[in-house]
Order: C-alpha cells, then sequence, then structure tokens
C-alpha cells in the first residue's frame, strides 16, 4: 500500500490522458476505458477502508515530498477519519457515473476525459494536507466542472455553468487570502495544515473572526449555505445526470469537509465563537427553507436539489454542537446524503432520458409500467425522509441528539422540518409514480441492467449503514473526538470575543 | 435484578421479515408460476410461526419468578456514540408478551383472513409482503428494549401503514389519505424523537445518559428537580412523548388521519388500525410508566386528551353512515378510554383494554369486512340492512363483539371498560367528571355500534337488486378468524374479573413484576382503600347508561323510517352537520396549516428567484458592463479583484458557444492552461 492515496489520486488523470488518445470515432471502447480508470481507485479505495487504522488520530498513507520549496510548499497527501470517508464516497460513485453516462453522444472522448480529471481534482481536495495542495486541487475541480455542465448541459447550460463559476470562484478567492494569511502568520511560513493547527493563536481575536468568516463563505457556497445556495438549482436542473450525482453526491460535501479540516483544525477558538450563527442557526434555517423551496417546485430535478440543501443542513447544525453526536452525525450525513442524493438523481435521470421533460405535474402512475423503477423510488425517498432503518436516520438522529445539547430550540425547528421532508416527497412520489397513469407514459420500460447497476450498490449501502451505521461510524470516531477537543481547548485557552 | 439471556426472541420480528423479504422481491414470481397459494403460505407460516416462539416465551416466563420474568436478546451493536449506547436487542417481560401475542396471534388470523379477501387482487404478493413487513415492524416496537429501537418499530408500521392505506394506489383518494397518515403521525413522530433528546441529556447531565429501558427505570429518579426549558425534565420529556402518542393512536388533535385510513384494504384496517398499530401510543407510555408516574401534570393532560377523544370521536361516529367510518371513530373512541386509564395513572386497565379491544374491534372490522366483500365493496350503511339471514355468521359474530365493544355485562369490554370508569373515579389522579365523560362515552358507544348492527342485520333489506341476489357468507378462512375473534370477545375478559366481582384478576397478577416498581402505582394505593360496594353501583350506572343507549338505537333505527330523520333536523339540522362533518376539524386544519405551509414555500421560492437571483444577475449584469468599458485599456486592469476575475469568467464563458462548435480537445488545452496560468499567478 506504498503511495496508495497518491495512485488513488491521480490513476484517473492517467486514465484520461489515455482516453485522449484514443480514436474519437469509438466512444463505445472510450466509455469501457474510462470505465476501467476508475475501478483501480475504487478497488484500492476498499484496500484502504480494509486497512485504516480505526483507533488513531493520526494521519495515516502519509506522503509527503518537497515540490516548491522557496515556499515551503510540499506535495503532502494523507487521511485521517474525515477524509477517508469522502475519498471511499468519491471512489464509489465515480465509477457509477461513468456507467450512468453511457449514454452521452455529444463530445465523448472530452466528456470523459474532464470527468476522469474531475475526479483527480476531487480526490486531491480530501487528500490533501498542504494548503497550497488542496487550494490547487480545489481549483482543478472547478474547470472541468464547468465545462461539463457548460457543454453538456441543458437549455440554460451557460448561464447555470457561469453562476456555478462566479460564485466558487468569489468563494476561492476569499480562501485564498485567507490561506496567504495564514501562511505569512505562521513561523516558520508553512501551508502544512498539520503545521498550521491551531495556528490561529498567532493572530488577535478580530483577526481569526475575519479569517474564519473568510474560509467559511468560500466553503458555505459549496454546501450551499443560504443565501449563498441559488447556482445549486441551475447547476443541478442544467447539468446531465452524472455530474448532478457528482455535485450533489460530492462537491457538496467539500464544503463542509473544508470547514471541519480547515476552520476547525486551524481556527478553533472562532470556530467555537461563530458556530452557533454560522453553522447551527444558519444550517437549521437551510433545512427548513430547503424544505420550503422543495415543496414549492415543479420541477423534479429542481425539488431533489433544493432537499440537498435541506439535508445539508444537518451537516451544519450537527458540526456546531460540539458534542460525539453531533460530529459524528454530521460527517455520517456527509456520506449518507452522498449516496442517497446519488440515487435521487439517477432516479431522475432515469425517468428524464424516457420522457424527455421533468414536470411533476406532466407525470403520474409510473408505477404501472415501471414497477421496479418505482420500488427504488419508493426506497430513496423514504431513506431521504430519514425512515428508521435505513441509513439517514441513524445520521440524523445523531445529528438532532448531539445538537440538542447545544442547542435545544434549534433542535425543536430542525427536528420539526421533518414534517415538510415528508410532505414534499410523499406529494411528489403521489403525484409522478402512484394515481393514474398518463396514457402517454404506458408504454415506458422499466429500468434496464445498466440502470439498477448504477442504483443497487447504492441501495444496499443505505439499507446496511442503516443496521451497521458502525461500518462508517468506526472510521470517524477517533478523529472527530480529537477534533472536537481541538476546539473545545482553543474555545477555553482561546482570547476570543466573547 | 438482571434478564435471563436467550437468543430465542430474535425469531419473533425475523420470521415475518424473512416472509416479507422473500414475498417483496420475488413474489411476483411466485404468485405467477406458482399462484397464489404458495404466496400465502409464504406469509402466513412465519407469523403463525412467530405466535409459535411468543407462546414458548411466555410459558418461559410463567415458569419463572414472577420477578425474574424478564428475558433479553442482544443482537448486535446498533450505535455507540459520546455516552450514546443502544443495541439492536429484543427485550421480553410480561407487558411485552402479551402485546406478542395479541400482534402475532390475532396477526395470524388477519394474515389467514387475508389469504382469501384478497383472493381476486393481482398484487396479492405485494399486499403480503406489506402485511409481513407491517407485522415485523409492530414486533420490533414491542420487543425493543431501548427507545430508539422502539422507534424503527415506530416508524416502521407508520411506513407500513402508508403502504396499505395506499395499497390501491391508482385512486388519488387512497394515495392521498396515506399521506394524510403519515404526515400527521411525523408531526407526533417530532414529539417522540424530541422527548426522546431531552430525555437522554436530561439523564446525561445526572451521569447516566442511556436510553435503554432497564436503565431508564433504574435511573428515572434523577429527572426530579431538573428543569428543561423552563419545564420540569419529566413533564417535558413525557409531553413530548405523549405527542408522539397522539399521533400513531390518533388521540385529539392528530386523530384525523384515522378516519380516512379505511381507505386501505379491510383486514388491514382491522390490524393496522384497530388490533395493533395504533394502540403504540399506549404501549409506550405503559412501557414508560415509570417516568410518567413522575409528572402528575402530564398525567392530567393525557386523561384530559383521552377523555375528550373517548367523548368526541363516539358523537362522531352516531351519524356516518360508512361501516368502517363508524368503527374507525369506534377505534379513536377507545383509544380515549385507554388513555383516560393511563392518565389516571390505571397502567393494568389500560392495558387490558387495549386487549379487549384487539379482539372485539378486529372481530367487528372483519366482520364488516366479510358484509363488503358479500356486496362487491358496498360499505353504505344505507344500501345494507336484514343482512342477518344471508350472512348468518358474520352476523352472530358481529354482534357478540358489538356486544362486547357496548361493554354488555360478562364480555369482555364490560370487564376492561368498568375497570377503567372506576379508575377515573377512584384514583387520585381521577375525578367524577373524568367518570361522568367515560359513562357518557359508554352510552354513546352502545347507540352507535346499536345503530350499526340495526342498519346492516336487521330490517328490510336496501341492497341493490344488481347485489342482492349474489350475497352469500364468506369461505371458511374469513368466518373462522371471526369465530375465534369473537370467542375472545367474549371469554378474554374473564382473565381480568376484578376481585369486587369475586375474581382472582390473573391479568393483573400477571403484569404486577412490570408495573409494580418502586415508583408507586397511584392507582393501587387507592385500590387499598377498595369500596366494593361503590364499585358495583358505579358499574351498575354504567351498564344502564349503555343499555338506554342501545335502547335508544334500537327505537330509532328499528322502526321503518322517519325518527332518524326527524332527529337529524333538529335545530334546523345544525347539530346533526356538526357531527356529520367531524367538526370540521379537517377543513380548519387544511385553512390553517396546509394553505400556511404552501404559503411559506410559494414565498422561499419567490425570496430565491426574486431576491437572490435578482442580486447575483444583476451584480453579474453590472460587472460585465465594467468589463465592457475597462476593456479597451485591460493591460492595467491587472489588479485581480473579484469582479476582474468575475468579468474574465464571464468573458471567457461568452466565448463559449464558438468553442462548443470546435474540437473537443480545444476544450482541454483551456483547461490545462487555465490551471497552469493559475499556478503561475499564485506562485510568482
Amino acid at each position: 500500500m506504498d503511495h496508495v492515496l497518491t495512485w488513488m489520486t491521480f490513476l484517473p488523470l492517467l486514465g484520461a490522458a489515455v482516453v485522449l488518445c484514443l480514436p474519437s470515432r469509438s466512444p463505445r471502447l472510450i466509455k469501457r476505458v474510462a470505465f476501467a480508470a476508475t475501478l483501480p481507485t475504487f478497488a484500492l479505495g476498499v484496500r484502504l477502508f480494509a486497512a485504516f487504522d480505526r483507533a488513531t488520530t493520526a494521519y495515516q498513507y502519509v506522503d509527503r515530498v518537497p515540490w516548491i520549496a522557496s515556499y515551503a510548499i510540499d506535495y503532502f497527501v494523507g487521511v485521517d477519519g474525515i477524509s477517508i470517508t469522502m475519498v471511499l464516497l468519491t471512489a464509489l460513485l465515480c465509477p457509477l457515473c461513468v456507467l450512468a453516462s453511457f449514454g452521452i453522444d455529444k463530445g465523448v472522448k472530452g466528456y470523459f476525459a474532464l470527468f476522469l480529471m474531475l475526479e483527480t481534482g476531487m480526490l486531491g481536495v480530501f487528500v490533501a494536507l498542504d494548503f497550497f495542495l488542496f487550494y490547487v486541487f480545489w481549483e482543478v475541480m472547478l474547470l472541468p466542472m464547468y465545462f461539463l455542465i457548460g457543454v453538456w448541459g441543458g437549455p440554460r447550460r451557460e448561464y447555470a455553468a457561469i453562476k456555478f463559476f462566479l460564485y466558487t470562484f468569489a468563494g476561492s478567492v476569499l480562501m485564498l487570502i485567507a490561506m496567504l494569511v495564514l501562511y505569512f502568520g505562521a513561523t516558520p511560513h508553512t501551508f502544512a495544515i498539520p503545521e498550521l493547527a491551531p495556528g490561529g493563536a498567532a493572530f488577535d481575536p478580530r483577526t481569526q473572526h475575519l479569517l474564519w468568516l473568510a474560509l467559511f463563505v468560500a466553503f458555505a457556497i459549496k454546501i450551499p449555505a443560504f443565501p449563498f445556495h441559488t447556482w445549486l438549482p441551475d447547476a443541478h436542473v442544467e447539468a446531465p445526470t452524472a455530474i448532478s450525482v457528482i455535485l450533489a453526491g460530492v462537491l457538496l460535501k467539500m464544503g463542509t469537509y473544508g470547514i471541519l479540516r480547515i476552520n476547525y483544525g486551524i481556527l478553533p477558538a472562532a470556530t467555537f465563537d461563530l458556530a452557533f450563527w454560522a453553522l447551527a442557526a444558519l444550517g437549521t434555517f437551510n433545512i427548513v427553507y430547503g424544505a420550503l423551496c422543495a415543496l414549492a417546485q415543479s420541477d423534479l430535478k429542481r425539488l431533489v436539489a433544493y432537499s440537498s440543501i435541506s439535508h445539508m443542513g444537518y451537516v451544519m447544525l450537527g458540526m456546531a454542537a460540539f458534542t460525539p453526536q453531533g460530529l459524528n452525525g454530521a460527517v455520517l450525513q456527509m456520506f449518507n446524503h452522498g449516496t442517497i442524493t446519488a440515487m435521487l438523481f439517477l432516479l431522475v435521470g432515469v425517468i428524464y432520458d424516457r420522457a424527455h421533460h421533468r414536470d411533476i405535474a406532466g407525470f403520474g402512475g409510473l408505477a404501472a409500467p415501471m414497477p421496479v423503477y418505482t420500488a427504488i423510488t419508493g426506497l430513496a425517498f423514504f431513506a431521504a425522509m430519514g425512515l428508521p432503518g435505513l441509513s439517514a436516520f441513524i445520521s440524523e438522529v445523531l445529528v438532532l441528539l448531539g445538537s440538542w445539547r447545544a442547542h435545544p430550540r434549534l433542535t425543536i425547528v430542525a427536528a420539526s422540518a421533518i414534517v415538510l421532508t415528508a410532505g414534499y416527497l410523499l406529494w411528489t412520489l403521489q403525484r409522478v409514480w402512484l394515481g393514474r397513469l398518463d396514457e402517454r407514459y404506458a408504454g415506458l420500460p422499466d429500468v434496464g441492467a445498466g440502470e439498477l447497476a448504477t442504483l443497487l450498490p447504492l441501495a444496499a449501502i443505505v439499507l446496511v449503514l442503516g443496521v451497521y451505521p458502525h461500518a462508517v461510524l468506526d472510521l470517524i470516531g477517533a478523529s472527530l473526538g480529537h477534533l472536537n477537543e481541538l476546539v473545545r481547548a482553543g474555545a477555553a485557552a482561546g482570547p476570543a470575543l466573547r | 435484578m438482571d434478564p435471563i439471556a436467550v437468543t430465542m426472541l430474535r425469531w419473533i420480528p425475523l420470521l415475518p421479515l424473512a416472509g416479507a423479504v422473500v414475498n417483496g422481491l420475488f413474489g411476483k414470481a411466485i404468485q405467477r408460476r406458482a399462484g397464489k397459494g404458495a404466496v400465502a403460505a409464504i406469509a402466513v407460516a412465519p407469523v403463525v410461526a412467530a405466535f409459535a416462539v411468543s407462546v414458548a416465551v411466555f410459558l418461559r416466563l410463567l415458569g419463572l419468578d414472577p420477578e425474574r420474568r424478564l428475558l433479553l436478546d442482544v443482537v448486535w451493536r446498533w450505535l455507540a456514540v459520546g455516552s450514546l449506547r443502544v443495541d439492536v436487542a429484543f427485550l421480553a417481560d410480561p407487558l411485552a408478551t402479551t402485546l406478542l401475542l395479541v400482534v402475532t396471534g390475532i396477526g395470524g388470523l388477519i394474515h389467514l383472513y387475508s389469504t382469501a379477501y384478497m383472493r381476486d387482487d393481482d398484487a396479492y404478493w405485494r399486499y403480503f409482503a406489506y402485511l409481513n413487513l407491517f407485522t415485523f415492524a409492530m414486533l420490533v416496537l414491542v420487543l425493543a428494549d431501548n427507545l430508539l429501537l422502539m422507534f424503527v418499530g415506530w416508524e416502521g408500521v407508520g411506513f407500513c401503514s402508508w403502504a396499505l392505506i395506499g395499497f390501491w394506489w391508482r385512486e388519488p383518494v387512497n394515495t392521498g389519505a396515506g399521506n394524510k397518515a403519515f404526515i400527521v403521525n411525523r408531526i407526533g413522530d417530532t414529539g417522540f424523537v424530541l422527548g426522546v433528546f431531552a430525555l437522554f441529556w436530561a439523564l446525561d447531565a445526572a451521569g447516566h445518559g442511556t436510553l435503554v429501558f432497564r436503565d431508564l427505570q433504574r435511573h428515572a429518579a434523577s429527572l426530579d428537580g431538573r428543569v428543561l426549558l423552563g419545564v420540569p425534565a419529566a413533564t417535558l420529556v413525557t409531553l413530548l412523548l405523549f405527542v408522539g402518542a397522539t399521533g400513531k393512536s390518533a388521540q385529539i388533535p392528530l386523530h384525523v388521519w384515522l378516519p380516512d385510513a379505511m381507505q386501505g384494504p379491510t383486514p388491514v384496517s382491522a390490524l393496522i388500525h384497530a388490533a395493533t398499530m395504533v394502540t403504540a401510543g399506549v404501549y409506550m407510555i405503559a412501557r414508560l410508566h415509570f417516568l410518567y408516574a413522575l409528572a402528575p401534570a402530564t398525567l392530567a393532560v393525557i386523561a384530559g386528551v383521552g377523555a375528550a377523544t373517548a367523548l368526541g370521536a363516539a358523537t362522531i361516529g352516531l351519524v356516518q353512515n360508512d361501516i368502517k367510518r363508524v368503527l374507525a371513530y369506534s377505534t379513536v373512541s377507545q383509544l380515549g378510554y385507554m388513555f383516560l386509564a393511563l392518565g389516571v395513572g390505571a397502567w393494568t386497565a389500560g392495558v387490558f383494554h387495549l386487549v379487549t379491544h384487539a379482539f372485539f374491534k378486529a372481530c367487528l372490522f372483519l366482520g364488516a369486512g366479510s358484509v363488503i366483500h358479500a356486496l362487491d365493496h358496498e360499505q353504505d350503511m344505507r344500501q345494507m340492512g336484514g343482512l342477518r339471514t344471508a350472512l348468518p355468521v358474520t352476523f352472530s359474530t358481529f354482534l357478540v363483539a358489538a356486544l362486547a365493544l357496548g361493554g354488555m355485562p360478562l364480555t369482555a369490554g364490560f370487564f376492561s371498560k368498568d375497570e377503567i370508569l372506576w379508575h377515573a373515579w377512584s384514583s387520585p389522579y381521577g375525578s367524577a367528571l373524568l367518570w361522568g365523560v367515560g359513562v357518557v362515552g359508554a352510552a354513546l358507544t352502545a347507540g352507535y355500534v346499536g345503530r350499526q348492527v340495526l342498519l346492516v342485520f336487521f330490517g328490510a333489506s336496501r341492497v341493490e337488486a344488481r347485489r342482492a341476489a349474489q350475497v352469500r357468507e364468506s369461505p371458511p378462512a374469513m368466518t373462522g378468524p371471526l369465530v375465534v375473534l369473537a370467542a375472545g370477545a367474549l371469554l378474554i375478559g374473564f382473565l381480568g374479573v376484578p376481585e369486587s366481582l369475586g375474581g382472582a384478576n390473573p391479568f393483573a397478577a400477571w403484569l404486577s413484576p412490570v408495573f409494580a416498581s418502586e415508583h408507586v402505582d397511584a392507582a393501587h394505593a387507592a385500590e387499598a382503600a377498595h369500596d366494593a360496594r361503590l364499585e358495583w353501583m358505579l358499574m351498575a350506572v354504567s351498564v344502564a347508561m349503555a343499555a338506554a343507549g342501545a335502547g335508544v338505537a334500537y327505537l330509532i333505527y328499528r322502526r321503518p323510517a322517519g325518527s332518524a330523520d326527524a332527529l337529524a333536523a333538529i335545530a334546523g339540522g345544525a347539530p346533526y352537520r356538526l357531527l356529520l362533518n367531524k367538526y370540521w376539524v379537517d377543513e380548519i386544519y387544511w385553512a390553517i396549516f396546509g394553505r400556511g405551509t404552501f404559503a411559506l414555500a410559494r414565498a422561499g421560492a419567490w425570496l430565491d428567484a426574486r431576491i437572490i437571483d435578482g442580486i447575483v444577475d444583476g451584480s453579474a449584469a453590472v460587472t460585465r458592463a465594467i468589463a465592457r468599458l475597462e476593456g479597451g485599456f485591460d493591460a492595467r486592469v491587472v489588479d485581480g479583484v473579484v469582479n476582474g476575475l468575475a468579468a474574465a469568467t464571464y468573458a471567457l464563458g461568452g466565448r463559449l458557444r464558438r468553442l462548443q462548435t470546435g474540437h473537443i480537445n480545444a476544450y482541454l488545452y483551456v483547461v490545462v492552461g487555465a490551471v497552469a496560468l493559475v499556478l503561475i499567478a499564485r506562485l510568482f
């Protein structure tokens, strides 16, 4: 397992290079090669999952070599319990998304090359332990995403792509500034996250807070937290199915991951000061607001997009509790939301491929021609509702239980939103899948083998993590315990503004 | 006292789960290849087996000293985070075992009944998959050794209820009723989980954070004196959990879903919406009686809600015309009696009524199903009448169960209801008012069920001609369960004959190890000062009231016509319309909560589309305008502020249109070039 993280991260890029060398006239070959290119990373991910030491809080599988010595910039990668969860999620979703993209027929070579580049960028963000390297991967990931939406998207793809790019780029600039301030504030100057942490002590409280807020806005755009969220519905509606899956499944987690890795790790005192308003209150608002907006949507994909906004609110709320339950619930929710929302977008893709529209009012009774599709949709919808026995129940209960200790009133509001969630999801099930069949769709074929291949692995994970959540919780527990202590110690010692 | 470790308990829920999985995944193929009989066998056998295991558990417990009657089956570590530790573990004590026997026993009978009732339905396999899954979830609820696992069963039965209410999903009215049931239940569930959280942290603050029932009981006293959100902790916790109970058990103000739930197949109404699931709230409070004993304020609320529901639902039941709706309101009302019992601290009486009610109400629903089956899906009692000769078994069993519901002496309902009324009067938490409401409710109960029996089985036939010709008694798979349940409705009460009538009350003795904890059952203290003559007198009054209720029904409905219409016309028909429309509660809720929610939803969507995106798009437009102005001397515009970067990006986007028609490789060069540029710009 030498350099396993480096292999995992760059093998897709190698795949992209291979794809570029293939002849454009054989799209089937390109698709197969692209799929094959995602598999070694997935296989290494499985090995990583098995071999990961669940007891230690130290970074594991570290690779560190000097990169730009004059600025003390290293190629520095490694994983702890928080990042390995995200690495595994990414390594799992990418092969499924390549499979789900087999229907792409325009610019096949470019699409798959960009997709593989995107995978490298995403994995790089999660394994980077040098802030500069993190930033580079953050940008690397942005560009393929921009093109994947802007070229292969729906009718308003350019608007959506540019909106996505501008939002994220604005965040990047804030992150860059904060990064440089942190770099110059550290003695000796360094970008290495473990050495910056907790470097916040070098700054006066006001600067700490400003740094924290700059980083927070950069990450909040990705989550996306109100009011930085309106890029998401547009990006989702226009993006091709697989890209929506990646967007909601992986990219949104980069926001909350960044906050945990950078804000929590480096600025613990400011984290404790600002978490109530920036994370707990805003997270609760996200939960309720996202659910209400979802209720008002008429486009199926937009509805799912708003449900993501709502569900990511739980992550924020749990993070802000500084209890083991809240933090573990938050990271577990990141993983669970990744799998469940991936299912939801794949399911929307299934019907869009057949009916070529996503207007909720334009459907009805799809259960008659498509029973298997309907059964899987039911599973995914009830998983999204947090039905006990399925994965999201565990994470939502942990989040809410954990946050009750710190913020009981907010928890009451957040918990009440489960009624709204049930409302918009059941109402959608009723209007699209149940009821009288629209005759236009009587002949629709049920899900095929290829579609099942993308959906069933996720369904299995949703079921297994509902009854055995420790498959993930054991990975993250030690690191989150360490992080929680760090923040609490920082809060106790920090000369913060209270 | 430590529980005895066993491994037999897990099989009780697992067997029905296996049936659900097999029929859920392969039922369609099995039904096509091997027929509906195979599907039925796969569904019925596991429930019968689970019943057999439950009986074995019962016998095992009986063989132990009363204080040792506690079996524990820890299956696996489920969740251990921080001080929270809950396992997938099952616990059988006398209370859980009582419910086990009801769920698997009556559940088995209803499975059997369903094999015939659903015979003509193409989705036979799906029906049984759901019914088995329901049984599994209900058994998890009953056997759970902690509150979180109980909640798995709690919402699990809610899911199955949703699926079975909307079983005939092509009709929006059915799926709508299912959604209403689930959403109203979710309101209750919100209260439930919040109660769980509050309880956990209140105990954690004392160093005993737990959700395991045995440990909760051990440490409940540490809640004393603790205040949460300005309310005593025990009161807050128990009230929040009670909100969950009002949802699941259809009590005011969350009762509105149960009557609509009658859209499901009738055996479902019998099993889920009468005998088992809806009693979950009663069971949960009985399970946590040691917490409720600490919160007299909550008990008063429960007694009040229970009494109000018992009376209110009974008044609505008087005027409904749908054979199942009458029974639905009756169920709401009877559940109200159970909560009345719990609210005065009479845990045993509440659970006893749960058991007797399961028998007679399941019998009534299945009997109604038999009538509906014979009349080819007619449910309007105005289209029935005189069916006692055509449906002799259905009629006689229905009549027995109706007598039990009406509380006629020596039936099961008599013993359990009078025990509740006695405690409502005599308990330190009771009062003459609670008793009075209960007695008036008893009279109304006898009235509406008497009306129902008369309208359905007596008088001249009003059955449509095309149906009348083919009316015949249901097959043995349906009448068999009816007979067994009717026998139960007649006999099961003798398990709980009160001491004042010379009984040994073995039911109370059986449950006494559960309820006789160190937190004194307040009602027990009252019983020490037992006044047998007073009890007889109260009993006589309630029987007389019930008889009067039935008599009035007889006077009104035995006549050919007229007197009912005359009653309906009193005061211009206003009282009748009020009851017929269920006090317009649905309409009021919709106007306030339904419309309110949608208005908020639209406001949110508007805010996103107009305000936030207005700002975003507006600033983009401004940036573009600036970029255009500065376009001529961009050499000087390299100060790299946000706007500059944004404008450059936007301009790049503008050129995309041309790029898209070009070669794919060009995009990649742009990407690689841009990354390189970013790197160079940052480094030097």
